[in-house]
């Protein structure tokens, strides 16, 4: 069942229509290949940025759609609930142009912003490490400046990096000074960047269609203009995007839970034991009770934190809730989506093991849920 | 150049559809509708000639209120502007009406170069209102295109057959109707859904193209429906039980039906 949405404008709405189309049309098609080839969805995403899908909440001036992030979310739940890794790399490519968006300084903005949002590119965001994951103020990776102040030298190894060696552009954080957090910067690396190199991908339990790598600067070098704000600012954008990335993250989860509760629903009403539909057997239907709870309580969560977050209201402890109820509720949900189907459920004939491998992951990126209670534990206990 | 591009707005072949019970037509009230997706090749060919050169896309549909939609995506894929021939007595009305109420307009917006249509609807598929649209119009109709070009005044068409591949041209203005194989339509973008909403459309009543209703509806159709049902469920197959003999039972069911 199509998830019932209160869109807040009639092009809001007619955004939504146009996902459906596109997903229906062109990724419906050829996410399950994809996936079991672990092929990039080039294509779905050059479709997506064409119909201006890829840089929705940016403003229009420089080549977004200016629209809200309650609008934004729910055009990346769509999405998810057709294809989760396209919808990781929509909301992973958002993230990427937030720093320069928010902190970055008109002529840059001017300078880059275009090509960015244009749907044409795709960008990369580069801050996890080896040895600094959930401790980002722990990062290695560094930049120099030079002498005469014209450029920066980056050294150092990211890891787990989606589209590595697929982006247009790395949004890299780099240590300026040896300060903790408060020594990180944000640059801008240009794909073609001499000394720029990823390994191979990781070989992952799910979400094929999304290839992380380990992104290598050796000495890579980009002019001083490529750093986004000021020196020591890094540690503040990666937090307040953060804040940002994990809606998206809860949105995309909210839309693989809901892949997963429909299909369950489906095979529930079609599948007969004990010579009626197992939709019939309260036990079960009371497990599809559950899973809608889950969803539409998901889905009314990252809402909540999005409509703060559009009214300019502080919403990073609403952000973490977010992603830790719809990223428990996508485990759930797609674990007893699996249930439903028995052993179905539990063969590659049907896309629910997949979901349920993919819903994992939700749980562990853009902060661990571990992390997101440390965030709303802090917030809730301050003061 | 000025191109006219005949859109239908149709049920959703994904929902649910049904006819009328009070007179046998095509219910368009109480089911999600769509531009008709054939028609989507018409359009985006209309925007690609447009592009290329000088020219304007006018979107032209009969039907009801709710086909307005069909206008509406049209003119998100980036047609310039739309025209909409709603009048309740056009209701129930056949090919032959439907052409002459999409001539008079044609004629009513003028100076036309070109008028492109998909090759059928996908919810009636006659196919028919293309040609009998360029007779009414007096202009030569070339149909099934899956390749246009228009240079000098000659559109140039390619349409496949089952044994032969035929190149026709005819001189403009013309009419073409065009397959699913001529090109790839685009979907809107926000750009596209946000420039819609200021761009122009028209609605125009029968008097406002001077058809006397006794013309149209379901009346003066030439056909009619006279009674439909539903398909009937599928039943459940016979399970044959093979106990040593599933061959032979296997044959005997097929020898039955005549298959073997
Ligand atoms: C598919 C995928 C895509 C990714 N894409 C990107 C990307 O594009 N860009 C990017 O920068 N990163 C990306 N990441 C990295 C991701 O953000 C990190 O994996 C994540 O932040 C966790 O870091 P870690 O793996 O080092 O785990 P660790 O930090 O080593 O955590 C290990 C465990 O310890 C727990 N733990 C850690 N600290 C605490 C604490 N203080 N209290 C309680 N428990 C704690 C964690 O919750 C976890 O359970 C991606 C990861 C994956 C799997």
């Amino acid at each position: 069942m199509p998830a019932t949405r209160l869109m807040p404008t009639d092009e809001a709405a007619e955004l939504i229509e146009l996902t459906r189309e596109i997903c229906r049309k062109d990724l419906a098609p050829e996410v399950d290949g994809a996936e079991r080839d672990h092929t990039f969805p080039e294509k779905a995403f050059r479709t997506l940025g064409r119909a201006g899908l890829l840089s929705l909440p940016y403003p229009e001036e420089f080549g977004g759609a200016d629209q809200p992030y309650e609008v934004y979310l729910q055009v990346v739940e769509e999405i998810a609930s057709v294809w989760m890794s396209v919808a990781v790399g929509v909301s992973v490519h958002s993230l990427t142009a937030y720093p320069l968006v928010t902190f970055g300084s008109r002529a840059q903005q001017e300078a880059h912003l275009p090509g960015m949002l244009s749907g044409d590119q795709l960008g990369a965001y580069c801050l996890s490490e080896p040895l600094a994951g959930s401790d980002i103020a722990s990062m290695t990776t560094r930049a120099t400046r030079s002498d005469d102040g014209t450029t920066y030298s980056l050294k150092g190894t990211k890891a787990w990096i989606s589209h590595a060696g697929h982006a247009d552009y790395y949004t890299t954080f780099a240590r300026t000074a040896d300060t903790g957090g408060r020594g990180l910067s944000t640059f801008l690396v240009p794909a073609d960047a001499t000394g720029l190199s990823f390994a191979a991908p990781e070989r992952k339990m799910g979400l094929h269609c999304d290839p992380v790598a380990q992104v290598m600067f050796d000495g890579v070098t980009v002019d001083a203009d490529r750093l986004i704000g000021e020196e020591g600012q890094g540690m503040r954008m990666a937090l307040s995007a953060l804040d940002a990335g994990r809606l998206g993250i809860a949105a995309a989860a909210t839309g693989l839970a809901q892949a997963a509760l429909d299909a369950a629903a489906a095979y529930a009403k079609e599948r007969r034991q004990f010579g009626r539909a197992i939709a019939e057997f309260q036990g079960l239907a009371f497990l599809i009770a559950d899973m809608e709870a889950a969803v539409t309580s998901a889905r009314a969560t990252y809402l909540h934190a999005a409509r703060l977050k559009d009214a300019g209201r502080a919403f990073s402890k609403e952000a973490a809730v977010a992603k830790l109820v719809a990223t428990d509720a996508a485990m759930k949900v797609t674990t007893d989506a699996v249930q439903v189907l028995g052993g179905a459920g539990y063969t590659q004939d049907f896309p629910l093991e997949r979901y349920m491998r993919e819903a994992k992951v939700t749980q562990i990126f853009e902060g661990t849920n571990q992390i997101q209670r440390l965030v709303i534990s802090r917030q809730v206990l301050a003061g | 150049m000025n191109i006219v591009v005949c859109v239908k707005y149709v049920p959703d072949a994904q929902a649910e559809r049904t006819f009328n019970a009070s007179d046998n037509t095509t219910d368009r009230e109480n089911v999600d509708g769509l531009l008709s997706e054939l028609d989507e090749y018409a359009v985006e060919e209309a925007l690609k000639l447009a592009e290329a050169g000088e020219g304007e896309v006018t979107v032209l549909t009969v039907g009801p209120d709710s086909a307005a939609d069909a206008i509406k995506k049209a003119l998100q894929m980036g047609a310039d502007k739309g025209v909409h021939v709603n009048d309740a007595a056009i209701h129930g009305s056949d090919a032959v009406a439907t052409s002459l109420v999409l001539a008079e307009a044609i004629k009513k917006i003028g100076s036309v170069d070109l008028v492109i249509t998909g090759m059928a609807s996908t919810d009636g598929t006659m196919g028919v209102v293309p040609a009998m649209l360029a007779e009414r119009l007096g202009l030569p109709a070339v149909t099934y295109a899956s390749e246009l070009t228009v240079d000098g005044g000659v559109a140039t068409i390619r349409r496949d057959g089952d044994a032969s591949t035929q190149t026709i041209t005819a001189t403009l203005p013309a009419l073409v109707s065009v397959t699913d194989q001529i090109n790839e339509p685009r979907y809107p973008s926000f750009k596209g859904i946000m420039a819609a909403k200021k761009k122009p459309v028209d609605t125009w009543s029968l008097a406002d193209l001077g058809v006397d209703a006794s013309q149209v509806g379901l009346d003066a159709a030439w056909t009619r429906v006279e009674s439909f049902a539903a398909r009937p469920p599928r039943s459940q197959g016979q399970i044959v039980t093979d106990e040593g003999d599933g061959g032979q039972k296997l044959a005997a069911f097929l020898s039955e039906r005549k298959f073997v």
